[in-house]
């Protein structure tokens, strides 16, 4: 089976192991994420806060070209990314008349067919069915499922999960054999872009996060977005400074951890990569 | 021949900014059988009617036309000018010239051949206008009242005291409502259960007020002044003729954990049970789903130690069928419950409460007798943060109205605890204070600068335990919008006001409407805000929207007079507006073939089936008969009546054909 598969910038780059985690799962599951050709940037944060006409012609242009390629569903595993995606394909079928001056900028044609997924309704959909059945090494520890904020939201437009306190990255871990535990920060500010400007608002607000976690006695933190593993991983030195304490817990994808708990080797997850050592 | 009059009105400058009323007036005179055209500045007021009344009187008319407003405006008036007359009031009919021409178009010609054209529909459609007679229907002078809260209790001794009878019922096994777990009420602080029992006793003791407890309705049939109820009264599982009230029983039963409703799942209570020491009646109740007997099939237990043997294990809902000219609605409403903040842990930290539970740890009569203390460690907690609009004013939460009461009972709540925990610190969390009402803001200014309650302005985006304690992460905008973060032993969520979990089916049974909130829905919003749409039932209290004491307690005396004033006649008059089934010579007799269709479709059972015998008293034919008492002029019979055979009075076939071929110009 074949999906379509758009990374954006960060899974080519800082998050890589995203990246081949996200393959290396699907691939262990027989499914084919296709690459939309000649994609171009999603318009992250900037596009959106200098022209609304440009922010809903970058995603557009994405959903085009996997029209374009015969794609009926992609799988988007930035958060960042799927909720830029999302939105656009939400404006545009509300207004006719941005849709067509979207249109006419892209010089592509864009009739909203293809259905976006983030990481969580696609492992929903196509592994987690199966998933216990093929867990080897079950997971068995401790996590604090972080949601960050995009991944839910906003509500209105998502339709997905529970905002305040969101269960489906829990539900997920569980399946995989492990214990998510209940904590307070599941979707409070990580410091998103602050970490290049001001690393110790970083420091601050991650600390937060990675302090309840460990406090709470969890192993690992499991995320499902770039921004907010390189903030909770890279930035692991603002965040001890602002503690005031050495903490070592990992931070995975939700992609690694069930792709260990599949038993794939920890290199094809790029475990590697990470800045604070992944022992679980 | 028709002496058909025609009044056209230029209502000030309403009409005839657009209208050319003269016009008008002078086509109408020509049309077949019309004997007398004008038109006038204000048709309604005493001259214009005056107009009226003359031109039947001298002309002899025998049918009137008047183009002016909607007839929902002004028809009682001009009909009653034209039976003052002498004509038969249902001669008179209205041309709305005013919402459906005037209003709506553009001055010029296409305006008024509008209004000519309605004119002339009107004209053609009186020709064919029959005298009709109002109905006259009795009244039964009993008032239903639903639900004993603070509403239901007033507007039941209201009704009683003025000398006729009322019937209580209410679902749990005693009256008093949410006012009864109340500890103080703003903005006098006076407690309470002491003035709230007093008229619970009243309510029992009246020789005019029958009262149900643990009751419910069932169903109602019927309209104004001839309703009738179906109650059903749940097994309470004891004889209460026997039943002294000694406690015997309560004392002894061995189920004892179950959450006490009254006190906000924060005590517990037994099986068998009073909800509380001043209940209305003072007799226990057995809890089928939790006594040990019904689950397990032994215990009993209460029997054994019931010194008048009243335990009825067998006992079995009872449907009671009552008559009553009047119901009042008074069913009161709910706050919103856990899950539906999970940002604020209410359901997951038990120190995370309600408003309605901190009212039961402030209550001398509550489970710490008026201590404020926290349920998870019963320790008295230093720092107590108070959260109004809980869910309140939040579009997200699919809550936009505002709950109306919060902002003073948070203020009365902190004020509480300050005078109840000296060197306590307390917090409100608030968006705007609205404390409109006789010492609200007095009230509210005496928390703030007396009692030094902190009021930070600004909304909580979540709470969590950390090192038990909760920490309250907020902002105050007050601040430019500084963070606040406030590490706190106990949290008051002030929930938003809901209506009743099954007010839909309850509205639906009294075929009331109700708001996209499910509160009922007032007949007007200001000028009948005790009034449904459905003649004959009030509302009082909170089941209308979010209201306090005082504005609970006025609405049920509101409905109570107008429950007096409908008593106060022995017989209603009906407007004969009402469907017939056609009567005709023998051998047909009537056109109706008895395929009684109309007795499915008719939402009022107002359709029964009718014999027709011969002299011989032979049954000939079975045809269908509308009950006049019954009958609301829906006009449901008439679609589905295949036959043609059933009309409505002042509707008929022949006069809605007749119109459509006025505007058609066949005439």
């Amino acid at each position: 089976m074949t999906l379509g598969f758009y990374p954006g910038c960060s899974l080519k780059g800082s998050s890589r192991e995203y990246s081949e985690s996200v393959l290396a799962v699907s691939k262990a599951f027989d499914i084919n994420l296709e690459e939309i050709k000649d994609w171009n940037c999603c318009g992250a944060t900037a596009a959106h806060n200098m022209n609304k006409e440009l922010s809903l012609a970058l995603p557009a242009r994405i959903l085009s070209l996997a029209e374009k390629q015969g794609l009926t569903e992609i799988v988007v595993p930035c958060a960042a990314c799927y909720s830029r995606l999302t939105v656009t394909k939400h404006e545009l079928s509300k207004d006719a008349t941005l849709k067509a001056a979207v249109t006419e900028a892209n010089g592509l044609e864009y009739t909203g067919s293809v259905s976006v997924l983030n990481i969580v309704q696609f492992l929903d959909k196509y592994i987690t069915p199966n998933l216990e059945n093929r867990v080897v090494k079950p997971f068995d520890h401790k996590v604090a499922c972080y949601y960050g904020c995009l991944l839910v939201r906003p509500h209105e437009i998502l339709k997905f999960d529970r905002e305040e306190d969101p269960q489906s990255l829990d539900v997920l871990m569980l399946k995989a054999g492990a214990t998510p535990i209940d904590w307070a920060f599941k979707t409070e500010c990580c410091g998103a872009g602050l970490s290049v400007s001001r690393t110790s608002s970083v420091g601050r607000l991650s600390g937060k996060i990675i302090g309840d976690a460990k406090d709470r006695g969890a192993v690992a933190v499991i995320v499902a977005c770039p921004m907010c593993h390189s903030n909770l991983d890279m930035r692991r030195d603002a965040i001890n400074s602002y503690l005031g304490e050495k903490i070592d817990i990992p931070v995975l994808y939700i992609t690694q951890a069930i792709g260990l708990a599949l038993g794939l080797d920890r290199k094809a997850l790029g475990l590697q990569r990470h800045f604070v050592k992944v022992t679980v | 021949m028709s002496k058909i009059g025609v009044f056209v009105c230029h209502c000030g400058e309403n009409i005839s900014a657009t209208v050319d009323c003269a016009k008008v007036a002078e086509t109408a005179g020509n049309y077949d059988g019309v004997a007398f055209s004008v038109d006038y500045k204000y048709m309604c007021s005493d001259p214009g009617q005056n107009l009226i009344k003359s031109a039947i009187k001298e002309k002899g008319l025998t049918g009137v036309v008047v183009a002016s407003c909607s007839p929902r405006m002004h028809e009682p008036t001009f009909r009653k000018a034209c039976a003052e007359a002498g004509l038969n009031p249902f001669m008179c009919e209205m041309a709305n010239l005013r919402e459906h021409c005037s209003w709506v178009h553009e001055k010029g010609e296409a305006t008024t051949e509008k209004a000519i054209d309605l004119v002339r529909i009107l004209v053609e459609k009186v020709k064919y206008n029959h005298s009709l007679n109002e109905i006259k229907v009795p009244v039964t002078k009993t008032a239903l009242v639903i639900g004993g809260g603070i509403a239901g209790i007033q507007a039941s001794l209201d009704i009683a005291n003025t000398g006729h009878k009322v019937i209580l019922i209410e679902k749990d096994p005693s009256i008093g409502g949410h006012m009864s777990q109340l500890s103080e009420t703003f903005p006098t602080l006076d407690c309470s259960q002491c003035i709230l029992t007093p008229r619970m006793v009243e309510v029992a003791q009246h020789p005019n007020i029958t009262l149900y407890t643990y009751a419910e309705l069932e169903s109602l049939e019927g309209f104004i002044g001839n309703f009738k109820a179906k109650i059903r009264r749940k097994s309470k599982s004891i004889d209460e003729k026997l039943c002294t009230g000694c406690g015997q029983c309560t004392t002894k039963c061995p189920v004892k954990k179950i959450p006490s409703e009254f006190n906000e799942g924060l005590g517990k209570r037994t099986a068998i049970y009073v909800p509380f020491p001043q209940a209305v009646p003072n007799k226990p109740v057995i809890d089928r789903i939790n006594c040990t007997y019904y689950i397990k099939g032994k215990c009993k237990v209460c029997e054994i130690v019931c010194p008048t043997k009243a335990i009825r294990f067998d006992q079995e809902d009872q449907i009671m069928e009552v008559e009553v000219g009047a119901i009042v609605i008074a069913t009161g409403f709910t706050v919103k419950q856990p899950d539906f903040f999970p940002e604020y842990g209410y359901g997951k930290y038990p120190d995370v409460i309600t408003g309605l539970q901190f009212e039961r740890l402030a209550s001398a009569s509550g489970p710490t007798l008026g201590e404020i203390r926290r349920p998870s460690d019963d320790k008295v907690p230093e720092k107590i943060v108070f959260l109004a609009c809980a869910g309140s004013r939040d579009p997200a939460k699919g809550i936009p109205y505002c709950s109306k009461i919060c902002c003073m009972y948070i203020a009365k709540h902190a004020m509480l605890y300050q005078h109840k925990v000296h060197g306590g610190k307390s917090y409100v969390f608030y968006m705007d204070i609205r404390a409109g009402g006789k010492q609200y803001e007095e009230f509210v200014r005496r928390a703030i600068e007396d009692d030094g309650v902190n009021y930070v302005r600004g909304r909580v985006s979540r709470i969590y335990e950390k090192n038990g304690k909760l920490i309250v992460n907020g902002v105050d905008t007050l601040l430019n919008a500084m963070p606040v973060e406030i590490e706190a032993d106990m949290v008051v969520l002030a929930t938003a006001g809901i209506a009743n979990e099954g007010a839909e089916e309850l509205a639906q049974k009294l075929h009331i409407s109700y708001d996209p909130y499910k509160f009922f829905a007032e007949a007007h919003p200001k000028l009948k805000p005790v009034e449904t749409n459905t003649a004959g039932i009030f509302l009082a209290g909170a089941c209308q929207a979010p209201r306090d004491i005082p504005e609970s307690v006025a609405m049920a005396s509101g409905a109570a007079v107008k429950v007096a004033g409908l008593f106060s006649q022995d017989e209603l008059t009906r407007e004969p507006i009402i469907a017939v089934v056609n009567r005709q010579a023998p051998p047909v007799y009537s056109s109706c073939v008895g395929c009684f269709l109309c007795v499915s479709a008719c939402p009022y059972q107002a359709i029964e089936k009718e014999e027709i015998k011969n002299r011989n008293g032979e049954l000939i034919k079975l045809i269908a008969k509308v009950n006049p008492g019954l009958c609301q002029g829906c006009g449901t019979c008439v679609a589905f009546c295949r036959t043609k055979s059933i009309d409505i009075q002042g509707y008929t076939h022949e006069q809605m054909y007749t119109e459509v071929m006025a505007l058609l110009n066949e005439y």
